[in-house]
C-alpha cells in the first residue's frame, strides 16, 4: 500500500534522512519509532507530499506522490505533529472546509457526524477550535485526517501532550481504525507501539536500524527477561538461593522499600521462564513472595541495543577493511 | 480551490481585519473624494482623486494580503493545504481571489460616491469608468505583490510592511524618473512606474498596453508565489 524506496533528504549540510526504504502492507499498522530528531517527521512529511525528497520515491497504492500528487494525496489522511487547525473556525466549520478541500463525495452531514462520533467530538462541534483543550484539538486533527475515508492514515505523534486517559482512548481509536485502514504511527513511546502496532520500523539519525514484527523485535532485542521480586527473608541467604537456581543469570538487591520485604532484580537466561521454579524455591524455604513483576523494556533499552549492534557491525567492517 | 477561496473570504470576517479594511477604505476614500471633488466644486481634477486613491491602496491593500500565506506557515495550517489533493496554483489563486473579492466589493460600494456628482453636475461617465477600471487593475497588481511577499515570511508584520514599501516605491518611481537626465534610465524607470502607465486612463483612453502591463504584473507575482511555495518543499 505504501512503498518507500531509498528516500534521502538534507537540509543544507545536515542529512536528515539518509536512504530509507520500507513497505507497509494493506491493513497493517506500522509503528515508526525513533528518538527526537531521528528524522521521523521529515520522513512522514515526505510520504505525505508536504516536503520533497532529494532522491528516492514514495508510492501510495502504486501512485507516485510527486508524479501524480493529486491522486496520491486523495488516499492519504495526515495528522501532522501540530494539528493544522484554523483557530478562528468552529469544529464543524473546519471539518466542512476540509471536506470541500479534499473534494469528498460522501454524503456530507452523515459522514461528518459519523467521524465526530468516532473521535468523540460531537459535543464540541459548534465550539471554536481556539477554545478547545489539547486533547480535543488532537481529536479534531484526527477527525480531519479521516474525512473522505482515505486508505492510508499517517499519524505523527498523536498522543504527545495528552493525559493518560486520553492516551488510552486515542490508542484504542487507532487500533479500531487499523481494522479498515493502513496506518503509519510515529512515536517515541514504546508501550504505544507494543499496544497498537503489527510491525515496527526503528530509525536513528536518518537511517533504519530495525524493521521487524513487534514481537520479534522485542524478543530479538531482549531474549532474557528481567523480574523484580519482593521477598521477605534474610537477604544474603535469599540472594544465594536465587543465584543457585537454574536459569538465573544475575540477581541483585534493588532496594528495601517496605518495612520487611526486600526487592531483588533477577535476570534470567534467554527464553527461560524462572517464575515457577522461583516460587517453588521460596515457598519451600518459607520466604513469602509478596510481589513479582516483569521489568518493562523501555525504548531506550531497545534502542541502545540496536544502536549498539549497529556500532559493532561498523567496527567489524572497519577492522576487516584495515586487514 | 473554491474551498480555499470561501474559507479565506469568511476568515476576513471571522477576524476584525476585514471590517477594519472596509471601514478604513471607505472613510479615507470618502475624505479624498470630498476634498478633491466636492469641496473643489469641480470634476476637472478627478485624476487627482485617483492618484490619491492609489497611494491609499499602497498602504491599505497589504492589510488584506499579509496573513494569506504568512499566517498559514506560522500556525502550520499550510500542512493541511499542501497535503490535500489541490495544486499549489489552486491554493494561490484561491487566496488571491478572496483578497480581490473583498477589495472589489469595497471598491464597488465606494464608487457610489460618484453618484453624488451626477446630482450636482454632468461629469464624464466614460472618463470615470476608465479611471475606475485602471485603479482596480492597479489594486489587483498590488494584491498580487502582497501575496508574493506574504509567501516569503511567516511574520504578518514583515509581509505587510515590505508590501507597503514595494507599492510605495512603485508609485514614487515616477517622481524619481522625472528628475533623471539620462534618457536611457528615465525610459526604464518610467516603464516600471505604475503611475506613468496610468496616465492614459486619466485621459479617458482605454490603453491596452497599460491593461496588459497591470495584468502581467499580477501574473508574474502570482507565478513567483507558486514557485516560492513549491521551492520550499525542496529546501
Amino acid at each position: 500500500m505504501i512503498e518507500i524506496t531509498d528516500v534521502r533528504k538534507s537540509y543544507g549540510n545536515k542529512h536528515a534522512v539518509k536512504g530509507i526504504s520500507f513497505e507497509v502492507k494493506e491493513g497493517e499498522i506500522l509503528g515508526f519509532l525513533g528518538p527526537n530528531g531521528a528524522g521521523k517527521s521529515t520522513t512522514l512529511n515526505i510520504i505525505t507530499g508536504y516536503l520533497s525528497a532529494d532522491s528516492g520515491s514514495v508510492k501510495i497504492d502504486g501512485t507516485d506522490i510527486l508524479q501524480n500528487p493529486i491522486k496520491a494525496k486523495k488516499d492519504i489522511g495526515f495528522l501532522p505533529e501540530i494539528p493544522p487547525l484554523y483557530l478562528e473556525m468552529t469544529v464543524l466549520e473546519y471539518l466542512n472546509f476540509v471536506y470541500d478541500l479534499k473534494g469528498c463525495k460522501l454524503p456530507r452531514k452523515q459522514h461528518l457526524k459519523e467521524i465526530c462520533e468516532v473521535v468523540k467530538i460531537w459535543d464540541v462541534a459548534n465550539r471554536l477550535t481556539k477554545n478547545l483543550s489539547k486533547g480535543y484539538r488532537q481529536r479534531v486533527g484526527i477527525a480531519q485526517a479521516l474525512i473522505g475515508n482515505p486508505k492510508v492514515l499517517i499519524f505523527d505523534e498523536p498522543t504527545i501532550g495528552l493525559d493518560p486517559r486520553q492516551i488510552i482512548e486515542i490508542r484504542n481509536l487507532i487500533r479500531m481504525l487499523g481494522k479498515e485502514h493502513t496506518i503509519i504511527l510515529s512515536t517515541h513511546i514504546l508501550p504505544e507501539v507494543q499496544a497498537v502496532c503489527d510491525r515496527i520500523v526503528v530509525i536513528n539519525k536518518g537511517e533504519i536500524v530495525a524493521n521487524e514484527k513487534t514481537e520479534d523485535l522485542i524478543n530479538a532485542v531482549d531474549g532474557s527477561r528481567k523480574l523484580v521480586a519482593k521477598i521477605v527473608g534474610p537477604q544474603e541467604e535469599v540472594l544465594k538461593a536465587i543465584r543457585s537456581l537454574g536459569g538465573v543469570k544475575t540477581a541483585d538487591v534493588l532496594g528495601k522499600r517496605d518495612t520487611d520485604s526486600i526487592s531483588y532484580l533477577i535476570e534470567s537466561q534467554d527464553r527461560v521462564d524462572i517464575r515457577k521454579p522461583l516460587f517453588a524455591l521460596l515457598s519451600g524455604r518459607n520466604w513469602p513472595l509478596v510481589g513479582l513483576e516483569g521489568m518493562e523494556l523501555s525504548l531506550e533499552d531497545i534502542f541502545m541495543r540496536l544502536v549498539g549492534k549497529e556500532k559493532e557491525k561498523e567496527e567489524r567492517k572497519a577492522r576487516k577493511g584495515v586487514r | 480551490m473554491f474551498a480555499i477561496y470561501t474559507r479565506e473570504l469568511k476568515s476576513y470576517f471571522y477576524t476584525p481585519i476585514g471590517y477594519i479594511f472596509c471601514g478604513m477604505f471607505l472613510v479615507v476614500s470618502g475624505l479624498i473624494f470630498s476634498t478633491t471633488t466636492l469641496y473643489a466644486k469641480t470634476t476637472g481634477n478627478i485624476g487627482d482623486y485617483f492618484i490619491y486613491l492609489m497611494a491609499m491602496f499602497a498602504i491599505l491593500l497589504p492589510l488584506l494580503t499579509m496573513k494569506l500565506f504568512a499566517e498559514d506557515r506560522r500556525t502550520r495550517t499550510d500542512q493541511i493545504l499542501l497535503t490535500s489533493p489541490v495544486s499549489v496554483f489552486g491554493i494561490v489563486m484561491g487566496k488571491y481571489l478572496a483578497a480581490i473579492t473583498v477589495f472589489g466589493a469595497t471598491f464597488v460600494v465606494n464608487s457610489f460616491n460618484f453618484v453624488l456628482l451626477f446630482k450636482y453636475g454632468s461629469p464624464n461617465l466614460a472618463s470615470i469608468m476608465v479611471n475606475i477600471l485602471g485603479v482596480f487593475l492597479l489594486g489587483a497588481a498590488f494584491i498580487a505583490i502582497g501575496v508574493l511577499l506574504s509567501s516569503l515570511t511567516e511574520n504578518q508584520l514583515i509581509a505587510a510592511i515590505s508590501a507597503m514599501g514595494v507599492n510605495a516605491a512603485m508609485l514614487l518611481i515616477s517622481l524619481l524618473a522625472g528628475n533623471i537626465e539620462s534618457t536611457f534610465w528615465r525610459t526604464i524607470l518610467k516603464w516600471f512606474s505604475v503611475i506613468d502607465r496610468f496616465i492614459p486612463f486619466t485621459n479617458q483612453t482605454l490603453d491596452v498596453s497599460a491593461i496588459v502591463y497591470y495584468f502581467s504584473l499580477a501574473a508574474v507575482a502570482i507565478f513567483l508565489t507558486t514557485r516560492v511555495i513549491e521551492k520550499r518543499r525542496w529546501a
